[in-house]
């Protein structure tokens, strides 16, 4: 007898656990071996990615882009890719193996998803040209925005000013519209399409 | 009921609603006998549809409006999208599972019970697999909770820009959920391998081919959150993850994953593109927040609003909306009719449950003149919903995310509301 309270459930076999145990985590661990280089990457990614992300990973029409907008995170409109925001370099492998391509998710193999990675990096220019990516050299790799989050501060940022009586009479001497949405006129026409 | 009898019936059914909403509206200075009551009408003399017709039911076609919608330039596909609750034509607070709005990432997937199987590993005693009826025969709890989009409101951060609550607030349901603690599957596989739970997590996944993976804390994991198999009584609905979803009260929805497969112990969060690319939330000056997972207390008007215009004229006027918080009970709602310069505190339909929506009503008079509605949502934490301009002194306009902001409707002279921003 097993020592859960409800005797409910039987083992994961390991096999159970490796097909669908597949994340990565940031240190790395969780990587399979493998290795691909951007040459590969580029021909990979030609074939598989670039119908919406572009040849260079620039993005098609709507589809994300994955590459460029440096130091665009403080501007009006942030560029935010994998080059200029994503802070883990385990999160692009782990998404790319197991979302991607969109329609026709898990179907790369180990090599092919290191290939795409180092491919995208090159598109980033975050290194040449004639880089391999593999399991032995990928905790190496720093991102370029690693150190660009904070964990959740609205406790002291906002919480503390915020948790106070309100103005119930007399709040502001006056108010006046500073904005229309009707001005945009970006809303769908009789109310938006019935999505039944 | 014969072929013609049923043709004819819906035609004269089609007149009479025109002629009843004439009447509505003049029935206090009806001058004449409203012929509605002094003719005797079809359905109080013929038969009305028998109790085979329909096994299982859809609303009346009168009510055909009250449906999702989504907004195509919002995102590149309809299958990694949105769409929005009609939450301008309904009243109360629990969500029809119908018109709940939908959030998939590759789409909504049809998933048998049979073909359904739920792992835990990582650290754990006992590496597990249930099946789904394993999952029944476990002790249930019931419980009622908002779930919300974090990207819901998420348009307006710079302005402005869609004319209705639906496409502003509407990323949202609220469902009363049957499920197992996720505490009680964490305990069958056994934590001890865990050892210290303080800086643990679980990660979390979908069947669907996104995944949408999320790490929860071990502390959250051990609290509130359900393993759910019914919503409002019934099965999931395909869309919402049947059979399996988590439940993650208070979270933002995005952690709220569909088609649950798997729940992994770690010892760190995973950092999945779900909690990096996406579900971070950039302040001005470049740097973003991470794991903002609490949607903070917010509210907002359903009607009066640019859907539900006032139609009455002068007179008696219910305000009516939901106001809700992740942080627990919803206290008091506030309803300005002048743009914030003074304030009204609103009747709420009944006590606010945690974590879950409560209806607020302003029964008032309206004068005629335009009005400028704002409600003002506080949870029993003393937390007070925020203005626009003041979450933007802090965060800035490209956040995205978590914008819990008072909405503003401007509400003209002849009762037609708009989506304004005011000073």
């Amino acid at each position: 007898t097993r020592d859960g309270a409800f005797g409910l459930g039987r083992g994961a076999m390991p096999e159970e656990v490796a097909a669908w145990d597949v994340d990565v985590l940031p240190d790395g661990r969780g990587l399979p071996e493998g290795r691909g280089d951007v040459f590969t990457g580029d021909e990979v990614f030609a074939e598989k990615c670039a119908s919406c992300h572009g040849d260079f990973a620039e993005g098609v029409d709507n589809w994300p882009v994955l590459a460029g907008g440096f130091d665009t995170l403080a501007d009006k409109d942030p560029v935010k890719t994998v080059g200029s925001y994503w802070p883990y370099l385990s999160t692009v492998w782990d998404y790319v193996h197991r979302s991607m391509p969109f329609g026709e998710a898990q179907t790369l193999t180990a090599d092919e998803t290191y290939a795409i990675v180092a491919y995208i990096l090159y598109s980033n220019d975050l290194v040449d040209d004639d880089f391999e990516l593999s399991h032995e050299n990928f905790a190496e790799f720093e991102m370029y925005n690693t150190d660009g989050f904070v964990i959740d501060d609205r406790p002291e940022l906002e919480y503390s000013n915020w948790r106070t009586e309100p103005c119930m009479e007399d709040c502001k001497p006056s108010v006046e519209i500073t904005m229309r949405a009707t001005f945009l006129d970006v809303t769908p026409e009789g109310g938006g399409d019935s999505v039944m | 009921m014969d072929k013609n009898t049923k043709t004819s019936r819906r035609s004269f059914l089609k007149g009479s609603v025109a002629l009843a909403g004439v009447s509505v509206a003049g029935a206090a200075s009806a001058k004449e006998a409203d012929p509605l009551i002094t003719e005797v009408q079809e359905w109080a003399s013929l038969t009305g549809a028998g109790v085979d017709e329909t096994p299982y039911g859809l609303p009346i076609s009168f009510e055909k409006d009250v449906v999702r919608r989504n907004v195509e330039w919002l995102t590149a596909s309809p299958i990694s999208s949105i769409n929005f609750t009609p939450i301008h034509a309904l009243d109360g607070t629990i969500t029809p599972q119908g018109c709940a709005f939908e959030r998939h990432h590759s789409g909504a997937i049809e998933l048998r019970k049979e073909d359904y199987r739920l792992m835990i590993n990582g650290l754990v005693d006992r590496p597990l697999v249930f099946n789904y009826s394993d999952l029944e025969r476990f002790p249930r709890e019931n419980h009622v909770y908002f779930c919300e989009c974090a990207a819901n409101t998420g348009m307006e951060w710079a302005g402005a820009q869609l004319n209705g609550a639906q496409f502003t607030h509407g990323m949202i349901h609220n469902m009363e959920y049957t499920g197992v603690p996720l505490r009680t599957l964490l305990n069958e596989a056994g934590l001890d391998a865990a050892g210290d739970l303080k800086n643990k997590w679980v990660y979390v996944e979908g069947a669907d081919a996104s995944s949408n993976g999320r790490s929860i804390p071990m502390e959250k994991a051990l609290d509130d959150v359900l393993v759910a198999f019914k919503a409002n009584g019934e099965a999931l609905r395909m869309e919402h993850g049947y059979p399996v979803r988590l439940v993650v009260p208070g979270w933002e929805g995005n952690m709220w994953v569909k088609w649950l497969r798997r729940i992994e112990v770690t010892d760190m969060a995973v950092e999945s593109r779900e909690e990096t690319s996406k579900y971070t939330d950039v302040y001005d000056d470049g740097t973003a927040r991470k794991w903002t997972w609490v949607m903070d207390a917010k509210s907002v008007i359903t009607s009066p609003s640019p859907q539900m215009p006032i139609t009455h004229g002068q007179g008696p006027l219910v305000i009516s909306g939901l106001a809700w918080s992740g942080h627990g009970k919803i206290t008091r709602v506030d309803v300005s009719k002048d743009g914030g310069i003074s304030w009204e505190t609103a009747r709420l339909g009944k006590q606010g449950d945690s974590k879950a929506l409560t209806r607020f009503y302003l029964d008032t008079n309206w004068d005629g003149k335009p009005m400028l509605l704002q409600s003002r949502a506080m949870d029993e934490t003393g937390y007070v919903q925020p203005t626009k301009n003041q979450l933007r002194e802090v965060r800035g306009e490209n956040a995205v995310y978590h914008n819990n902001c008072i909405q503003t409707w401007f509400v003209n002279e002849n009762g037609v509301a708009e989506n304004v921003e005011v000073s």
